[in-house]
């Protein structure tokens, strides 16, 4: 029973890394805005699209087979964060900013709004490109390390390793740079910020773009991890990250980045013991369950979550 | 009033869910390509009561009618089921005429929409020379239009719809050749025990009506048979990509066969990642699998995987063979999904007519007097299959047939052997 622990936590941490940094994208909008973006699930989506086309089309141009995998995978890393970080400004532009002063409630509608336009656009766009529902895309890395009790596959190395380079990368980038620095202003106090000549608007502009380029970066690992996406896999993956983002404390980076990976490793591990430890009274499918009750947990006796702080810093 | 408002916006809410729920449904429906069960078609082109008019009463003609999509984006499976039936009705149109009477085909399109089906079925009924109906082609159309067929008491012959509410309503006019969707389950679970000798089993399912009745089937039938070991009976979630916390345990179990209940789309991630991770049994399905998509997802992960199907293929006989070339040269069009249910759907109604003439003295029956024979049938050899109906109207020698990918390829395997 034990030997396929190594087995079941390389897969958790895998899929925690994924969660970790799309639940950044909704721990930076709350941060600054306190506003819960759920379209963030579906710019995830939308970069796993572009990132799967892209490869696609340049697989169908003959262009992919001399390539060194590396290289695709940038190139196509740094196309699909470009179109979703112009993806999340313009969302921004357009469907949050006439409402940023309108009750909590109706910019919510406007992201539940844009999260099924996003869908069906996506569904829309496929189904008259390539008559499909499903998108198949070529995976780049398909080896694997035998470690003898475990196997690692170099696609799960490679997205540990970019995951982590994207966090540390924008925890650098809030605490030392200048705009970071204006970031972490706005979410404390927008109109103390405006005051010291910061331009709040621009500041919001580059939290969307930011935060959507980073889900749109996830969007192509788990197209790399799993070869194949649907319209629809920002919901259920959005969902788990915003859990994440809230286990760990919404607003706070290092609680998302944490949440993240826990909220992984429990899915890993329940639905590879829950049968055995309850003698197959609770199986695998509720996995999830132990998920959101440790959430509830959580938020009964540490509502500001794990990483959160009573004096709110945030961002 | 705001509370109202509140309620207003959460019923909303609910609404879209389901119609999302509903989204999704449609499209695993259309998936199980040949279960008979496909979505309601989106466009509504006409095509419906070409042949409708009741005609002057002729001693001794005899209607059938046959309805079906033959329009849509399903038409080809109401196409096949109605040349299926056509061809019967016109080899037996000889035995007929001996009989005193005039055999008559009616086409009806019900576009497999549950609307349409019931004003084809208006059609058939008003139609008094209208004896009895094969059709409807797919489960939907075959319910809503089964409620009118009761009021009037016109016997119906599905020869494709799979769905198993069809029969579970009690309709004593319903009945149908092909097997339901949930003996490919216990068939399944045969299969495995008797002719891939399988030991150790692990059943999976996607939580959803489909696939979990065909999962709780297969273990109801390895508990009632025994010999064989279920080593794991999971669920998974649709529409999630990650298995890989079931996969680990799969891989930790070494199970001969997985048992997957639900469609393409996850049973092709599961068997990709269970190969990535050296799994080396077999993988075994239903009709969901039954897509080139599988291929398309799993690659060459799938060559191997196994599937059943309510419908078989025709020409894997030597007198297989010799009927669709007769047929093809007899009615210049090709055999199709659902030919061969259609020819023998009409045989069998056919023969209860034909029972219910002798019962009558050689009088044309009442529609009541054609259900009263169909009820009777239990022993009646088609060409593809035996018929016997139970006292649900299911066919109780419905077969399930074996296929499996090779190469990227659907191949026929054959028959579950009892």
């Amino acid at each position: 029973m034990l030997s396929m622990l190594p087995q079941v936590l390389i897969d958790g941490l895998t899929l925690g890394f994924m969660y970790a940094v799309v639940a950044l994208g909704y721990t930076m909008v709350y941060g600054i805005l306190e506003f819960i973006n759920f379209a963030h699930g579906e710019i995830f989506m939308v970069g796993a699209f572009v990132g799967t086309e892209v490869l696609l089309i340049t697989d169908s141009l003959g262009a992919l087979e001399g390539m060194n995998p590396f290289v695709a995978f940038l190139i196509t890393l740094i196309i699909s964060m470009a179109i979703t970080g112009l993806l999340g400004i313009t969302i921004e532009r357009v469907a949050y900013r006439p409402l940023r002063n309108a009750p909590r409630l109706v910019p919510l509608i406007s992201a539940i709004g844009v999260s099924f336009l996003l869908q069906d656009l996506v569904r829309f766009t496929e189904a008259i490109a390539r008559n499909a529902f499903i998108l198949n895309g070529p995976q780049l890395f398909t080896g694997k390390f035998d470690l003898g009790f475990a196997q690692i596959p170099s696609k799960s190395i490679v997205i540990i390793v970019i995951a982590i380079a994207m966090m540390v990368g924008l925890s650098l980038f809030i605490s030392k740079s200048k705009w970071g620095i204006a970031m972490r202003a706005v979410s404390q106090d927008q109109s103390t910020a405006s005051l010291m000549t910061i331009n709040v608007d621009k500041v919001i502009m580059l939290t969307f773009l930011i935060g959507s380029s980073l889900g749109g970066a996830t969007g192509v690992l788990f197209a790399q991890n799993y070869g194949s996406i649907d319209p629809f896999i920002g919901f259920i993956l959005g969902m788990k990250a915003f859990t994440a983002a809230v286990l760990g404390g919404i607003g706070n980076i290092k609680g998302a980045m944490f949440g993240g990976v826990v909220i992984g490793l429990v899915e890993s591990l329940a639905g590879a013991y829950m049968g055995q430890l309850t003698n197959g009274a609770f199986g695998a499918e509720y996995k999830d369950v132990i998920a959101f009750s440790i959430l509830i947990l959580v938020l009964l006796f540490k509502p500001e979550g794990l990483f959160g702080e009573a004096v709110k810093e945030k961002v | 009033m705001k509370k109202r408002m509140k309620f207003a916006f959460l019923a909303g809410l609910l609404a879209l869910g389901t119609a999302l729920a509903g989204c999704g449904n449609s499209a695993s429906n259309t998936a199980s390509n040949n279960s008979g069960e496909a979505a309601p078609p989106a466009n509504s082109g006409s095509g419906s009561g070409s042949e409708a008019s009741a005609g002057e009463k002729a001693g001794g003609k005899i209607v059938i009618a046959s309805i079906g999509p033959l329009s849509g984006p399903n038409s080809a499976y109401g196409e096949t089921a109605k040349e299926g039936a056509e061809y019967a009705l016109s080899n037996r149109k000889e035995d007929f005429k001996k009989l005193g009477f005039d055999l008559e085909l009616l086409p009806q399109d019900d576009q497999a929409d549950p609307k349409q089906a019931v004003a084809a079925a208006e059609a058939a009924i008003t139609n008094k020379d209208v004896l009895a109906v094969v059709g409807h082609v797919t489960t939907g159309a075959a319910i809503s239009a089964s409620v009118k067929y009761d009021q009037e008491g016109l016997a119906m012959v599905a020869p494709s719809a799979t769905g198993i509410q069809l029969t579970e309503e009690g309709k004593k006019v319903v009945f149908r050749v092909c097997a339901r969707d949930d003996a490919q389950g216990s068939q399944a679970a045969v299969y495995a025990k008797n002719q891939l000798n399988v030991k150790k089993l692990f059943v999976l399912h996607d939580k959803q009506a489909y696939g979990q009745g065909l999962a709780e089937q297969v273990k109801a039938q390895v508990e009632k048979d025994g010999g064989v070991e279920l080593v794991g009976y999971e669920g998974i979630t649709a529409g999630e990509k990650d298995y890989s916390a079931i996969v680990n345990q799969i891989v930790a179990k070494k199970p001969d066969l997985v048992y997957f209940g639900g469609y393409y789309a996850e049973g092709g991630i599961l068997i990709k990642q269970l190969r990535e991770k050296g799994y080396e049994g077999g993988f075994m399905g239903a009709d969901g699998l039954d897509s080139d998509e599988m291929v398309k997802i799993a690659g060459k992960a799938a060559d191997g995987v196994i599937y059943t199907s309510t419908v078989g293929d025709v020409s894997a006989t030597e007198e297989g063979k010799k009927w669709v070339e007769e047929f093809e040269k007899n009615t210049g069009k090709k055999v199709g999904i659902f030919t061969s249910l259609g020819y023998d759907a009409m045989n069998t109604v056919l023969h209860g007519v034909e029972e219910a003439i002798k019962a009558n003295n050689g009088n044309k029956p009442t529609r009541e007097q054609v259900v009263e024979a169909l009820k009777k049938v239990n022993d009646f050899q088609g060409k593809f299959m035996k018929v016997g109906f139970d006292e649900k109207g299911d066919n109780s020698f419905a077969q399930v047939f074996v296929y499996k990918f090779e190469n990227g390829q659907k191949v026929y395997v054959g028959q579950v052997q009892q």
